[in-house]
């Protein structure tokens, strides 16, 4: 039952992802660059208002994929899921970059039965069984959401950043772990695997307990998806962008919401 | 690497020697820290060019004795030197990474004929240290010098993790 709930606020986090008072989800790593093999990172996974600190639910863990730099998956250590965050260990065996990602595709409607609102929500597979015979004004809509944040060993690589073609992921043009104040970084992103002209971008720096304004960096991707990005200082950033098409897998569901957001790390000059 | 150094040897064979007969005289101080908790610092010196590459290593100093080589967790502190250059070479090397130094003055001196300088052009370029302390800061000190050039004695003085930093430039 509690799982069930977490994973519905999960959803529903990323369901309203892009709305001006929307829940934070992020991965936050205990550090990005490391220098020797067979070291330990630790991940923090909740979804707050305030960056990056622990004051509403946890990211629930069933969903964590962990790419290793040759592209195998590796399991989390240690993993728990306390009231307000979750938490997991990774051991970095390898030398290049970790891909650490939850990926949360689902469905949700909302439907009348006997003149009451219902809310529904699962897989697309389950959604057909989901519905109760006699439901009237079936409202359904499917979700794509990832929620990334990466690592290092050594040299940055590419292997696990691979992309899918499904949803929308990030390309790297400057390397994810190899960010540093003062300078610019790009990044392309793509839907289902071209392109994503006109994404609005929002880039929010951590430690907000501490300032008065969130310090938002909002920009848009141009033709090609690509956006430019230089980082006022260094520390932990927050980073997300929505969509909404009618790319449906399922005939029920009339449209498709996408969300991205990656955590990075920039580093002191 | 080895492409690059080949790359500059060309010129280097078309000159008359003694534009390269110059040596390279490193003085690093590692200052004195009041801390409850003192380790010697890290400390990365290395010679850079225009474009912020990395012409050649002189020196890094870091726990090359700990067991398993767990001394290289805390390499990646000097950032810049890491980002440069660390992050693709496997430590540790040959005649460049050394143990954690004292409290005090090392003077370093560099053949123009022997490696880490053999095969560096003539131009300009800027000698780099950074140090890291455990428990403690980081610091970056920079010194434009010319090589071979003519005599230079230079400086620059550190004011935290770093003391005075001279390089000497004797054609």
């Amino acid at each position: 039952m509690k799982l069930k709930l977490l994973a519905a606020a999960a959803v529903a986090t990323f369901a309203f992802a892009g709305a001006a008072q929307a829940h934070k989800a992020w991965l936050q790593p205990s550090q990005t660059v490391f220098s020797s093999k067979g070291a330990w990172l630790t991940v923090d996974a909740a979804v707050s208002n305030d960056l990056f600190y622990f004051n509403h639910v946890p990211l629930p863990l069933e969903r964590l994929q962990i790419t290793a730099p040759d592209g195998s998956a590796v399991q989390p250590q240690n993993a728990s899921t306390g009231k307000l965050r979750s938490v997991f260990d990774v051991e970095l065996a390898q030398e290049g970059t970790y891909k650490i990602a939850m990926n949360n595709e689902g469905m949700f409607a909302s439907y009348k039965l006997g003149g009451e609102a219902k809310r529904w929500r699962g897989k697309a597979s389950e959604f057909k069984a989901g519905i109760p015979a006699g439901a009237t004004e079936v409202n359904a809509s499917e979700s794509l959401g990832r929620v990334e944040t990466f690592a290092t060993v050594g040299q940055p690589s590419n292997g696990a950043l691979k992309t899918t073609g499904k949803g929308i992921e990030l390309v790297p043009v400057t390397h994810p772990n190899d960010l540093f104040a003062g300078e610019s970084a790009s990044f392309q992103l793509l839907i289902d695997g071209k392109p994503a002209p006109g994404l609005k971008v929002e880039i929010v720096p951590g430690a907000t307990r501490y300032r008065d304004q969130q310090n938002e960096i909002h920009l848009t991707t141009g033709a090609d998806g690509k956006f430019e990005v230089k980082w006022p200082a260094a520390g932990m950033y927050w980073l997300e962008t929505a969509s909404e098409d009618a790319k449906t897998t399922l005939a029920e569901a009339k449209q498709r919401r996408l969300s991205y957001v990656a955590v990075f790390e920039v580093l002191p000059q | 690497m080895k492409l690059s150094s080949f790359k500059v040897l060309i010129p280097a064979l078309a000159l008359p020697m003694p534009a390269f007969a110059a040596d390279l005289e490193l003085n690093i101080e590692i200052p004195r820290i009041n801390a409850a908790e003192y380790h010697r610092p890290y400390v990365a010196a290395w010679i850079e060019k225009a474009d912020n590459t990395v012409a050649s290593n002189l020196a890094v100093w870091y726990d090359v004795d700990m067991k398993n080589g767990e001394g290289t967790k805390w390499l990646k502190d000097m950032r810049q030197w890491w980002r440069r250059s660390g992050r693709s070479l496997s430590m540790p090397v040959d005649g460049v990474s050394g143990a954690t130094r004292p409290v005090g003055q090392h003077a370093l001196s560099f053949k123009g004929n022997s490696k880490p300088l053999a095969g560096l052009a003539p131009g300009n370029y800027t000698l780099v240290v950074e140090a890291a302390r455990e428990v403690g800061g980081r610091e970056m000190l920079s010194i434009p010098f010319q090589w071979p050039g003519k005599a230079q004695n230079l400086s620059a003085q550190g004011k935290t993790e770093l003391g005075k930093v001279k390089v000497t430039v004797k054609p």
